[in-house]
């Protein structure tokens, strides 16, 4: 199993070099030069060519690009912002944990909740219950983030005067913004736990475990919920890397000072190496994410676990 | 000893079980009639969609809910009513005094939870006792079964066809119950298979005095298993008696057909002998006997009602009115 884990993050490094690539790219091919966007209209020739000189813009592309590469991989130097001139790799750290622990939060919220509402609809099908959870879900799947985040800011704050409106601070400013992040996930895992116990819910060993004089909830926690969770370990991975994505609106609207939001600055202001950054730091957190997942399969079901095992197995003998 | 013979442990009367797909009502289970003894084993003999299966899950009350109906009839169980029990305390009669056996060894087996877990399980829920003593006892069971108590700690994956059925023969007597549900337990099984896991059933049933329900469409387990027959078609017993009285002197069209689609080893047959034509469609049973479409002795009678039950001269039950033409018509036809 530690075989397998060491295979995937090692695998992680093409990933990750094929997100800068491509980032890299396009951000190369975005038409208008940054010195003089920096610099402003009124820069003379002169001056637009120093700075250029200075930031390296005056290099070739590949040459450009190695500089990145080697600046991120050997020294985690994703080079210093336009505008500001801090390095972007300090800025990054010092506002992941709030993305991250929104995330966390957000995430928590989305898996409980959907699975709950999931087991319910799915235990319950077709009665009063059941089409209950499934409009919650409709609505969470259909409601844009952004929106529902405006509304929440308009009813609890605006009117109710409950919650901040935004910032950031204590546990009650993480309120709105993670129930605003959460929604979509709750919907999408609501759903998937629905259907998938529906699937194991008619199967002979979940037969066999009431004919054992079983209570109706340890034959869902023991024996239906731990076969229904494959699917729903895949959802709630999309959704958790979702949330990361969606926290560019959920920071925007909120003003919370993480990642999304100084991504969002990044765009407006045509910071390209910001832009860059936050793409790879984000690309890196979606790859994690796929590997928690893989590795979760492997504790829910032991056939994958074996699977794994024989795989490493396979490789240790080939070169012994 | 010969008087708690004549007793019913387990007496099943005129249970009607009725299945709803698409506002279509199957008649699944149509008025049947049975008692078990004490370490007696009953075989339930009949076709696939006969019922069988049905008869089981019914006694147990695990129909899938809001699919299938129990319309009539009444299930008694060491003096207890089944039918009108509350769920808590059917759950305390599950796994502990009746326990099932399935069909798919395959598939019944929760295959995210270690096989001795599954084991432990049942014990745990039904005794009063550290959960040490539960595993130690589930690692006995496993020995029971002819299964390393070493491999306790193994998925259903690990395990062979055979091995999972025994495991699933552990779990049903893991609390040595008094009636065994046995639903076809060795037919998913490959032949050589099949004979050791029927003597490990017939031995641990020995012992602990155990009834059996017996399901299957196999005559030769019910040769091997069973002291009485109970040969089921269309949701209804046709012929019932012991299994010498069955299967020396069948009496009813059908159980006769089903022995005479037994190849003979004696003699150098270039064809099989089945029954013609199948077996009703359960949502639309004919009138009177339901074998009458595929009867060659069928007759107007057999059509007007329904066929009550006669005694035989050997003195077991026959649904037939005709059983007298049937004699002239031989054996074998």
């Amino acid at each position: 199993m530690a075989k397998y884990i060491v295979k995937r993050l090692l695998w992680m490094i093409p990933i990750v070099l094929g997100i800068v690539l491509l980032i890299f790219t396009i951000m190369h091919l975005v038409p208008g030069d940054p010195a003089r966007m920096i610099l402003g209209v009124t820069a003379t020739p002169e001056e637009i060519e120093a700075l250029r000189h200075k930031l390296g813009l005056d290099q070739s592309f590949f040459v450009q690009l190695a500089n990145y590469i080697s600046g991120l991989f050997f020294h985690f130097d994703m080079g210093n912002s336009y505008v500001t001139g801090v390095s972007i790799t300090q800025d990054v750290l010092s506002r992941l944990p709030r993305t991250f622990g929104l995330g966390m939060i957000s995430m928590l919220v989305s898996f409980v909740l959907g699975i709950l509402l999931g087991i319910l609809a799915g235990t319950h099908q077709n009665r009063w219950q059941d089409r209950m959870c499934m409009i919650i879900a409709l609505v969470g799947v259909s409601m844009p983030a952004f929106w529902l985040a405006l509304m929440l800011v308009l009813l609890f704050a605006v009117k109710l005067q409950w919650l901040p409106a935004g910032g950031m601070g204590s546990l009650k400013y993480y309120i709105l913004p993670a129930l605003a992040s959460s929604f979509g996930g709750i919907a999408g895992i609501a759903r998937q736990t629905r259907s998938s116990v529906l699937e194991v819910i008619r199967a002979d060993y979940v037969t066999t475990a009431r004919s054992k004089g079983l209570k109706e909830k340890e034959v869902v926690l023991k024996h239906i919920l731990p076969n229904a969770l494959i699917p729903i370990i895949t959802v709630a991975g999309a959704s958790f890397a979702g949330v990361f994505g969606g926290s560019i609106i959920i920071e925007t609207v909120f003003s919370i000072n993480g990642i999304g939001l100084y991504m969002m600055s990044g765009i407006t202001s045509r910071d390209y190496p910001v832009v860059q950054g936050c793409v790879v730091i984000l690309g890196i957190i979606f790859s994690l994410c796929m590997l928690l997942v893989d590795i979760a399969y492997a504790f829910v079901d032991p056939r994958i676990k074996a699977q794994y095992e024989g795989e490493s197995k396979k490789k240790g003998g080939a070169k012994a | 000893m010969s008087e708690k013979k004549n007793e019913a442990f387990l007496s099943v009367k005129d249970l009607v079980v009725e299945y709803t797909s698409d506002g279509q009502r199957i008649q699944a289970v149509n008025g049947i009639s049975f008692d078990v003894q004490k370490g007696r084993t009953i075989g339930l003999v009949g076709e696939t969609g006969a019922g069988k299966t049905t008869i089981a899950k019914t006694i147990l009350r695990i129909l899938p809910d809001r699919a299938a109906y129990i319309r009539g009839g009444q299930i008694i169980a060491d003096g207890k009513d089944l039918l009108s029990l509350p769920e808590e305390e059917m759950r305390e009669i599950r796994g502990n005094l009746i326990s099932m056996v399935f069909q798919d060894p395959m598939t019944a087996l929760n295959p995210t939870m270690r096989v001795g877990e599954q084991i432990a399980e049942v014990i745990l829920h039904h005794n009063e006792i550290s959960r040490e003593e539960g595993e130690k006892r589930a690692g006995e069971m496993l020995e029971m079964v002819g299964i390393p108590a070493s491999r306790y700690k193994e998925y259903p994956h690990q395990f062979s066809g055979g091995m999972k059925q025994r495991v699933v023969i552990a779990i049903a007597l893991a609390c040595t119950p008094d009636i065994l549900l046995a639903d076809e337990p060795t037919t998913a099984l490959d032949v050589t298979i099949q004979a050791q896991v029927l003597d490990m059933i017939n031995d641990l049933k020995q012992k602990n005095n155990t009834s059996m329900i017996l399901i299957t469409h196999d005559l030769g387990v019910v040769a091997s298993a069973c002291d009485d027959v109970a040969v089921i078609y269309a949701g209804r017993i046709v012929e019932t008696g012991t299994k010498e009285q069955i299967f020396d002197h069948p009496h009813h069209p059908y159980t006769i057909g089903l022995f005479g689609a037994i190849p003979s080893m004696n003699v150098d047959e270039e064809y099989l002998h089945p029954i013609d034509g199948l077996p009703p469609d359960p949502s639309n049973l004919p009138a009177g006997c339901a074998f009458g479409p595929r009867c060659p002795y069928a007759t107007e009678n057999c059509r007007k009602g329904e066929i009550p039950e006669t005694m035989t001269p050997d003195g077991h039950k026959c649904r037939c009115i005709n059983l007298d033409q049937v004699k002239e018509g031989g054996i074998h036809k």
